[in-house]
């Protein structure tokens, strides 16, 4: 008898174990594909856009005001203290103010005499909402609500709070997902800004509860780099903008090689509560011709 | 009938997933529902509902977590087959052998992806994923079963009552 059934009074149908065979044969295809060309992905995550993250759009600013309403009832009481505190700390802040308005002042005067452009503020930038997390546990990656026809693309660098969130791992017409630093799949090359002495800085699933990344292969032979130096990301890292602050080291070691050292890093930015990121949309590599 | 059901299932369940549960995430950790959803659907309908519900959930997954595209597809796809196997064994109504069959399933998954993705890394701490990802996951994912099954169930029997033979 033939595998395929056809009762009578029966619609056609497939033995399941048929289904499983097609249905691996297209994960094997669909996984060979994409490990082959990063373009392949691309018809899925603009399906995926049009589908799902208008959905999540609503469906999060709902689930933020939820929590955010429960989060309020708790503060409530925190927050009354907490602004007479600040109210006296305004009115000191306000004359400070006044006196670094004036300082600022100054100083842009003097860096349009030098000819100085800050290379951070030079970036072009654009803000953008985190929508939706990882739906796992395993990685820490998050979905914000614009993509390709907001001018982003793959690999652009993404930065909160002044220090470096991650970058963009794949896009589609209408949102993007952003690796971060601190999951377990980042590797960001790094450097110290003092010494410039380079690293590798890779996120660990372990370590992401105690809100911390490890860094790795830092030469550093002439001992001078110490906790709490600051680290940013190298000019030889092909995918990161170079001099973003990626966070402060707070313990060292050396390795059993004796050649290299490593130790953890407290990053800049704070992580558990991210809701709205700046995505630069300079790549490395136009602007990498100086290198 | 049936089939719009199990595809509204998985958009929604997804949806859920990625945008609400985030927010009430407990030690960091979050259920999976779509877990919950294949495997449900897989002892209510059998072993081709289940793959195919499976495939899908993990397309999904696999989009979104942007590695290999099909990696979490085989994954999921064979636990809805594996799951698949228990239709019409046991009756539905009964909670129990689901949410063992569930509890199993999502420690299968945890276990799979430690080793595919984490161990090949060469991470060897096998004790502290194994405590601080995937028991508390399967455990939080079998709470939520207990609201999640029995409603599911429910708008499944409601629907499939009206077409009986069309099941698949």
């Amino acid at each position: 008898m033939s595998p395929i059934v056809k009762n009578k009074g029966e619609r056609f149908s497939l033995p399941s174990k048929y289904w499983l065979v097609i249905l691996s044969v297209i994960c094997v295809l669909l996984m060979v594909f994409s490990f082959g060309s990063k373009n392949f992905a691309k018809p899925f995550n603009y399906a995926f856009g049009y589908v799902i993250t208008p959905l999540e759009n609503g469906i999060s600013k709902l689930g933020g005001w939820l929590s955010g309403k429960s989060e309020e009832i708790v503060e409530i009481r925190a927050l009354i203290r907490e602004n007479e505190a600040l109210k006296e700390q305004v009115a000191l802040l306000t004359e400070e103010n006044t006196i670094l308005q004036q300082n600022r002042y100054e100083l842009n005067k003097l860096r349009d005499l030098m000819e100085l452009n800050e290379e951070y503020d030079a970036y072009n930038k654009v803000g953008a909402r985190i929508i939706a997390k990882d739906t796992g546990n395993w990685y820490a990656s998050f979905i914000i609500d614009k993509g390709e026809d907001d001018g982003l693309g793959l690999d652009m660098n993404v930065i909160a709070d002044g220090g470096l969130v991650g970058r963009i791992t794949s896009i589609g017409a209408n949102w993007a997902r952003v690796t971060s630093v601190i999951s377990d799949d980042s590797n960001v090359s790094a450097m110290t800004l003092a010494s410039s002495d380079t690293m590798i800085v890779s996120g660990s699933l372990q370590l992401m509860n105690e809100n911390r990344i490890t860094f790795s292969q830092l030469r550093d032979d002439d001992n001078v780099v110490v906790e709490g130096d600051k680290i940013v990301t190298s000019n030889i890292s092909d995918k990161y903008l170079p001099n973003i602050l990626i966070g402060y080291i707070s313990q060292i070691q050396v390795d059993n090689n004796n050649l290299t050292k490593s130790g953890y890093i407290s990053p800049a930015v704070d992580f558990e509560h991210l809701s709205e990121v700046l995505v630069i949309t300079d790549l490395k590599k136009s602007t990498g011709e100086e290198q | 009938m049936s089939v719009l059901f199990s595809v509204l299932l998985i958009f929604i369940s997804f949806i859920l997933q990625s945008s609400v549960f985030s927010h009430f995430e407990v030690a960091g950790i979050v259920p999976n529902l779509l877990i919950i959803v294949t495997a449900s659907l897989s002892v209510m309908h059998g072993e081709r509902r289940g793959l195919i519900v499976g495939f899908f959930c993990g397309l999904l997954l696999d989009i979104f977590c942007g590695g290999l595209l099909g990696f979490y597809a085989f994954i999921m796809m064979m636990i809805g087959f594996i799951n698949g196997k228990f239709y019409g064994i046991f009756y539905p109504e009964e909670i129990k052998l689901p949410l063992a069959l569930i509890f199993v399933s999502d420690l299968t998954y945890g276990i799979v992806i430690y080793i595919t993705l984490f161990l090949l890394k060469g991470r060897f701490d096998f004790g502290y994923y194994f405590l601080k990802i995937i028991i508390p996951e399967c455990l939080y994912t079998m709470v939520v079963t207990f609201v999640f099954y029995p409603l599911i169930l429910k708008i499944d029997t409601l629907i499939s009552g009206r077409d009986q033979r069309g099941d698949y």
